[in-house]
C-alpha cells in the first residue's frame, strides 16, 4: 500500500463500486456514493463537537465538563440524541403550523448543501462547480431565511424580536464574509474551490504555499474567522440566543428534534464555514511541510477542522458577549473598512516585486489602518472609568 | 414544440402571474413582490434566448441578466423604503385607502 | 420538453401563483422565495451558472428578506389586512389573461429553430466581459446601487422630532 493508495482509496473504492453498476445508473450512484459519507460524517462530527465543547468550556471555566455517560463523559451525545428524540414536540397553538415546521428543515438543508464544494481530500470534492464559492455564498444565505422563518411563526416577541436580531447580524457579517474571500479570488483567479487548493499545495523549501502566509491572507484569514463566527451566531456573537439575555430566542418555542435540528443546523453550518476557511486560506486537504506529504489529504482536512473547532470552542469560552449596537458597530465601522483595505493590499502585493519590501509595504498598509480605526471608533465613544460600588 | 417555446411561455405565464397579482393585490409589498416576479419572467426569457439564440459566446443574454438582476434589487430596496415612509404617514399599507393627495 | 424541465417549471409557478394569491403576506414571500429557487434551478439547466447562484444570493437572501422585514414592520405578527384583493379586482385578472394570451400567440406562431451546442459561460469570461466590454455599465450600477442605498436610508429614517 503506498501513500498514494491509502490517499486515493476512497476514489478507488468509488470506481470500483460503480463498476458494478449498469451504465444507466451510473450517474445516480455515483452522486449517491459522494453523497452518503458526508450525511453519515458530519453529523458524527458534530456528536462529537457537542461533547467536546462541554468539556471544554467546563475545563476553560475550572469545573469538570459532563462525565457521568461513557468513559469520561464521550458517551454524552448518545443521551443527549435519546432525550431530543423522546421529548414531547410543544407547538403553540397560535403558531403558524407549516411556517413552524419548515424552518428547521430548511436551516439544515442549507447547511448540507453548504459541503457540495468543499474538496476533502486530493480528488475528493462532490461537485467541482465552476462557481462554486459564489454557489456556498449563495447557500448561505438562505440561512437567515430560515431563521427568520423560525422566529416569526412562533408567534411571540421574544422569538420575533431574537430572529430579527439574528437576522439583521446574519446581513450585516455576510458582507466582511464575501470580501475576506475577494482577496483569494483576486489571487487565484478562479471561484472553483478545487483551483484554489491545487495552487496552495506547492511548497518552496518545505514550506507551504498557503495563503495564510501572506499578510492579506493573514488579515483576511482573521476577517473571515470573525465573520464566521457571526454568521454562525456564535459566541461571542450570539446575542439571538443567549439564554442569558433573550432566553433562546428565535428557536424557544421549539422542544424535542427540532430544537435539535436547529442545534445541528447551526454547527453544520459552523463546520462548512471553517471547511471553506481551510480551502480558501489553510491549503485545504495540503499537508504543512513538505515532507510530511505521505499523511493521507483527508486527515489533514480533518486535523486542520478539529483545530478551528478547537478555537471557536476556546473563543466561546473565553471572549464575553458583544452588545447588538457593538455588534453592528463591528461589522460595518471597522471590518468593512478593513476587508477593502485588505483587498487593496492583496492588489499590491501582486504587482510588486518578490522581496523584502513587499512585506514590509503589505503589512504596514494593513496595520497602521487597523490600529488608526480602532482607535479612531474608541475615541468616538465617552467611556468613563468604571467605579464598582459594592452593597455594605 | 422547441425547448425555446417551452422556456418563453414559461417566461410569459409567470410574467401574467406578476402582472395579475401587481394589478389585484391590495398590500402595496405584495404589488412590489409582482413587479418583481415580472422582472424576473424577463430574466428568464434572457437567459433562454441566451442558450437557444445565434451567438451564444457573445455573453449578451449573461450580462443584460446581471444587469438586470442588480437594478431589481436597488429597485425593491428603495420601494420597500418609500413604502415604510408612506406607512408611517398614513399608518396603513392598504392601497385602496391611499387614494388621496392630502396629508 | 425534457422531464426535468417539466418539474421545475411546475414548481416555479406553483410558487409564484401560490406568491400571488395566499391570504397571508409572509407566506406570499417565502411561497415566492420557492418559486425564486425553481427559476434559478431552471438557469442552471440553461448553463448559466453564475446567474443562477447570483439569483439565489440576491433574491432570496436580500430583496425577499427585506420583503418580510417591511411585511413585519408594517404589519405585526399575526394581523392581516381583511379584504386581499383590491376593488376592481376582475378587471387586473383579465388584463393578465389577454397579455398571456397575446404572448401565448406570438410565441406559438414563431418557427421552431434548431438548438445550438451548450455555450460555454465560465466566470473567467464573464469577469473578462465585465472588465473590457462592459465596463461602463458596471461602473454606472456602481453609482446606481450607492444611490439605491442611500435614497432608501434617507427614504425610510424616521423624522427627527422638531423640539417644541
Amino acid at each position: 500500500m503506498t501513500p498514494d493508495t491509502i490517499d486515493q482509496i476512497f476514489v478507488i473504492t468509488k470506481h470500483w463500486l460503480l463498476g458494478y453498476v449498469p451504465s444507466a445508473l451510473q450517474p445516480i450512484v455515483s452522486a449517491i456514493l459522494s453523497v452518503v459519507p458526508i450525511l453519515v460524517l458530519f453529523p458524527l462530527l458534530f456528536a462529537i463537537t457537542t461533547v467536546l465543547e462541554r468539556k471544554g468550556l467546563g475545563r476553560i471555566q475550572n469545573r469538570y465538563g459532563p462525565n457521568r455517560v461513557g468513559p469520561y463523559g464521550f458517551s454524552q451525545p448518545i443521551a443527549d440524541g435519546i432525550k431530543s428524540l423522546t421529548k414531547e414536540d410543544v407547538i403553540p397553538r397560535s403558531a403558524d403550523q407549516v411556517v413552524h415546521f419548515l424552518a428547521p428543515l430548511l436551516l439544515v438543508l442549507a447547511a448540507f448543501l453548504g459541503y457540495a464544494i468543499l474538496p476533502i481530500g486530493r480528488n475528493m470534492v462532490i461537485t467541482n462547480l465552476n462557481a462554486g464559492l459564489l454557489y456556498f455564498f449563495a447557500i448561505g444565505s438562505m440561512v437567515e431565511l430560515a431563521v427568520f422563518m423560525a422566529g416569526w411563526s412562533s408567534r411571540s416577541k421574544y422569538s420575533l424580536l431574537g430572529a430579527m436580531r439574528a437576522v439583521a447580524q446574519m446581513i450585516s457579517y455576510e458582507i466582511p464574509l464575501v470580501l475576506a474571500s475577494v482577496v483569494i479570488i483576486m489571487a487565484t483567479g478562479s471561484l472553483s474551490t478545487v483551483a484554489i487548493v491545487e495552487q496552495q499545495a506547492h511548497y518552496t523549501y518545505s514550506l507551504p504555499h498557503w495563503f495564510v502566509f501572506t499578510p492579506w491572507g493573514f488579515a483576511g484569514f482573521l476577517a473571515f474567522m470573525v465573520a464566521a463566527t457571526a454568521e454562525s451566531n456564535r459566541s461571542p456573537f450570539d446575542l439571538p440566543e443567549g439564554e442569558s439575555e433573550i432566553i433562546a430566542g428565535y428557536y424557544i418555542e421549539y422542544s424535542g428534534f427540532k430544537f435539535a435540528l436547529f442545534f445541528l443546523g447551526e454547527y453544520l453550518g459552523m463546520f462548512a464555514t471553517s471547511g471553506l476557511a481551510i480551502t480558501l486560506f489553510l491549503g485545504g486537504w495540503s499537508a504543512p511541510f513538505s515532507f510530511l506529504t505521505w499523511v493521507p489529504s483527508y486527515l489533514w482536512f480533518f486535523a486542520k477542522l478539529l483545530v478551528l473547532i478547537c478555537i471557536f470552542i476556546w473563543i466561546r469560552g473565553t471572549l464575553p458577549r458583544l452588545r447588538q449596537d457593538q455588534l453592528m458597530n463591528l461589522a460595518w465601522k471597522f471590518m468593512l473598512p478593513m476587508t477593502l483595505i485588505n483587498i487593496f493590499t492583496a492588489a499590491l502585493w501582486h504587482f510588486m516585486p518578490a522581496g523584502i519590501l513587499r512585506w514590509l509595504a503589505c503589512t504596514a498598509l494593513l496595520v497602521i489602518p487597523c490600529i488608526a480605526l480602532s482607535r479612531g471608533l474608541k475615541q468616538g465613544k465617552k467611556l468613563q472609568v468604571r467605579t464598582y460600588r459594592f452593597a455594605e | 414544440m422547441s425547448p425555446l417555446n417551452g422556456y418563453l411561455l414559461l417566461s410569459a405565464l409567470l410574467f401574467s402571474i406578476g402582472l395579475a397579482g401587481a394589478l389585484t393585490r391590495r398590500n402595496a409589498i405584495l404589488v412590489l413582490i409582482g413587479i418583481e416576479l415580472m422582472l424576473n419572467a424577463a430574466n428568464l426569457n434572457l437567459i433562454a434566448f441566451w442558450r437557444y439564440g445565434p451567438n451564444p459566446a457573445a455573453l449578451t443574454g449573461i450580462m443584460f441578466t446581471i444587469f438586470s438582476i442588480s437594478v431589481a434589487a436597488a429597485e425593491a430596496a428603495v420601494g420597500l423604503g418609500i413604502i415604510l415612509a408612506v406607512h408611517r404617514h398614513t399608518k396603513t399599507t392598504d392601497l385602496d385607502q391611499m387614494n388621496s393627495m392630502k396629508g | 420538453m425534457t422531464v426535468i424541465f417539466l418539474i421545475l417549471a411546475a414548481i416555479t409557478i406553483a410558487g409564484t401563483a401560490a406568491a400571488m394569491s395566499l391570504r397571508s403576506a409572509i407566506h406570499c414571500i417565502l411561497a415566492l422565495t420557492i418559486g425564486l429557487v425553481g427559476l434559478a434551478a431552471l438557469y442552471l439547466l440553461l448553463g448559466a451558472q453564475f446567474v443562477g447562484f447570483t439569483q439565489i444570493l440576491v433574491y432570496v437572501g436580500a430583496v425577499a428578506i427585506l420583503a418580510v422585514f417591511a411585511i413585519m414592520m408594517t404589519q405585526g405578527p399575526g394581523k392581516t389586512i381583511q379584504p386581499i384583493l383590491s376593488t376592481n379586482w376582475p378587471a387586473g385578472i383579465l388584463v393578465a389573461a389577454a397579455v398571456f394570451a397575446i404572448l401565448a400567440w406570438a410565441i406559438r406562431s414563431t418557427p421552431a429553430h434548431s438548438t445550438p451546442t451548450q455555450p460555454d459561460a465560465t466566470v473567467n469570461q464573464i469577469g473578462a466581459a465585465l472588465m473590457h466590454h462592459y465596463v461602463l455599465p458596471l461602473e454606472i450600477m456602481g453609482l446606481l446601487l450607492t444611490a439605491a442605498l442611500i435614497g432608501a436610508v434617507i427614504i425610510a429614517m424616521p423624522e427627527k422630532k422638531e423640539p417644541q
